[in-house]
């Protein structure tokens, strides 16, 4: 049941998508992002929708693994929606029932703020979907490097990061696997109270955490046995180098925030 | 009637996704009850994957799962028995271990059951007693155990809820010969005590020879044989095609015929190969010829 928590999950691939250098994936994500939130009216968000189907398709996601990775948040979306549906009042009313009030104003902000969140969790979905973590982190770091100028530790951040993000996956798979086992000891973690269901979670924390403090000492003893130390002279296997398609790709995401302006 | 039966059980991974893996198809088993079954199968077979639809714990992708001829999904709280009823000891079951102090481990399961108090305490009792687990380990908790004790404390947890069919995914894998052997009594007295299934997924291949009724071998997802371990390791060529092999002394046995030794041919147990070795020397004594090539090397 935890598996359909794709979040952060990386699906590999040779697509077009896969293939950009991560650091314009990062900056195309922002560029994305500004332009969701400078978006309004139909007309932009039509073209946002049309945008992000067209980069689905590019990167061969299947609308089964959009839905997966959405399910997590279907309530969030629920409740922007009915706040919004509720507490808008605008002019037009078009029903009024004892203290509902139900107007086209707050139809059309539940519609918005529901496409607007849907659209959000989708595009940067479809950036850890085609980047692998390390891909990903390294291209953070690389972005972030003019940073250690005044200091700060960005390649232990970096380091930091992809450890968290490799570890998610195996979190999961590792919760997953005391649930079966306490589900096989007739643990039910599905129905009952709230209340019941809270404190059925409790058992799970206990070996979770000692697994999770188990790997990280193993993997500390695995790093320092292979003399890592830290950025300093470090060199890498893969040097990130922008290609023709990158500079392409991040026209057209500057196009994009243009035109999304152009129609506010 | 069969105690647990599966009907062309399919289990797929991430359907859907880059990842969609078909770890079980099409399996057809059944298990009668009172059974010792061995289940064989190279890593990533779908061994695992295969026992957990057993007790309900996956709901198969397609196909059925019946306990005593009933849909074991027909309803959630014939499921829920069912749990009870099938007892699953998982892969490394030590590092689920969670409660305060072992005794309070073990009685996770019978708590869950809603036994009184006392019924509970009595059940905790009994199942550390067929796991060996002293009166002073009970008291501790479950982290200042040995891995070996570890593991039994698992199996304690699953015993104690009294399962008819009791099922172990590698028990002993990583132990020491001792603690192999005393997991292994462990399992047996359960079994002789209360006229339990087992099933018991296992590399151990003299273990299997020893003591199960019946194997069953898993190759890529499917269930590619089955039979008394006789009939399974008399197959040596068809079992290395599966990545597998005979136990050990078979292989002694085998080569020491090659070298002349009038052995028998199903020696599947160091015991078989000592008692037959035992035989040849007194057959030797009485002046008769042990080798049917005179030139090969006696080690006996
Ligand atoms: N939760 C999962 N999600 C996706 N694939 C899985 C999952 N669990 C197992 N698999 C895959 O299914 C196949 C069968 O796995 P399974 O754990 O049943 O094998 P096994 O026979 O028990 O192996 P082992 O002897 O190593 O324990 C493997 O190829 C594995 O990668
Ligand atoms: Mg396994």
């Amino acid at each position: 049941m935890l598996k359909d928590i794709t979040l952060g999950q990386f699906f590999p691939g040779t697509t077009i998508v896969h293939r950009l250098d991560p650091r314009i994936k990062l900056l195309l994500t922002l560029a994305y992002i500004t332009a969701l939130f400078l978006a309004q009216g139909v007309v932009a968000y039509a073209l946002m929708f049309v945008v992000v189907l067209t980069c689905l398709t590019l990167s061969k996601i299947g609308p089964k693994a959009v839905f997966r990775g959405l399910k997590p948040i279907f309530i969030i979306i629920l409740i922007t929606v009915v706040l919004n549906i509720f507490f808008v009042h605008g002019e037009t009313v078009l029903l009024e029932y004892r203290f509902i009030v139900i107007t086209r104003e707050g139809l059309y902000n539940a519609g918005f703020m529901a496409s607007r969140l849907i659209m959000l969790i989708v595009g940067t979905f479809l950036l850890t979907y085609t980047t692998s973590p390390i891909a990903l982190t390294d291209g953070l770091e690389q972005m972030l490097n003019p940073l250690k100028k005044i200091k700060l530790p960005i390649h232990e951040l970096a380091m930091m990061m992809s450890i968290a993000l490799r570890f998610i996956p195996t979190l999961i798979e590792e919760t997953d696997k005391i649930i079966s086992a306490q589900r096989a000891r007739g643990a039910d973690f599905e129905s009952g109270s709230l209340i019941k269901r809270a404190k059925a979670i409790i058992p799970l924390i206990i070996p979770l955490f000692i697994s999770a403090f188990r790997r990280a000492d193993e993997l500390a003893t695995a790093m320092e046995s292979r003399c890592y130390h830290g950025g300093e002279g470090r060199t890498r296997m893969k040097v990130l180098k922008a290609q023709g398609r990158d500079f392409v790709a991040l026209l057209l995401g500057a196009g994009l925030i243009v035109v999304i302006v152009y129609l506010r | 009637m069969h105690m647990l039966k599966t009907e062309s059980l399919t289990h797929v991974y991430s359907s859907g996704t880059p990842f969609e893996h078909v770890a079980i198809y099409d399996i057809d088993f059944e298990v009668e009850k009172g059974e010792y079954l061995g289940i064989i199968g190279a890593t990533g077979s779908g061994k695992s994957t295969f026992i957990s639809h057993l007790n309900g714990l996956i709901k198969p992708t397609s196909g059925r799962v019946l306990y005593e001829g009933k849909d074991i999904h027909e309803s959630k709280s014939f499921t829920r028995d069912t749990r009870f009823k099938v007892g699953l000891v998982f892969q490394y079951p030590e590092y689920q271990l969670f409660e305060s102090t072992v005794f309070e481990d073990i009685a996770f399961g019978p708590k869950n059951m809603g036994l009184s108090a006392s019924d509970v305490e009595e059940r905790v009792l009994e199942a550390a007693g067929f796991a060996g687990l002293g009166d002073q380990l009970l008291k501790k908790s479950p982290f200042e155990l040995s891995g070996g004790e570890k593991r039994r404390a698992a199996i304690a947890g699953v015993i104690a809820m009294r399962p008819e069919v009791l099922i172990l995914d590698e028990p002993t894998a990583g132990l020491d010969p001792r603690g192999r052997e005393e997991i292994l009594r462990n399992v047996m007295n359960y079994k002789n005590a209360h006229g339990a299934t087992v099933i018991m997924v296992t590399h151990d291949m003299e273990q299997l020879a020893r003591a199960v009724d019946r194997i069953v071998i898993l190759a890529h997802g499917k269930l590619e044989m089955q039979g008394t371990p006789a009939q399974i390791f008399s197959q040596d060529e068809a079992l290395s095609a599966l990545g597998l092999s005979a136990p050990k002394v078979t292989l002694v046995a085998a080569r020491l015929r090659a070298l002349g030794l009038k052995l028998p041919e199903d020696i599947y147990t160091t015991n078989m190969l000592c008692n037959a070795l035992k035989e040849l020397k007194q057959s030797k004594g009485k002046g008769e010829s042990v080798r049917s090539n005179p030139g090969g090397d006696d080690h006996a």
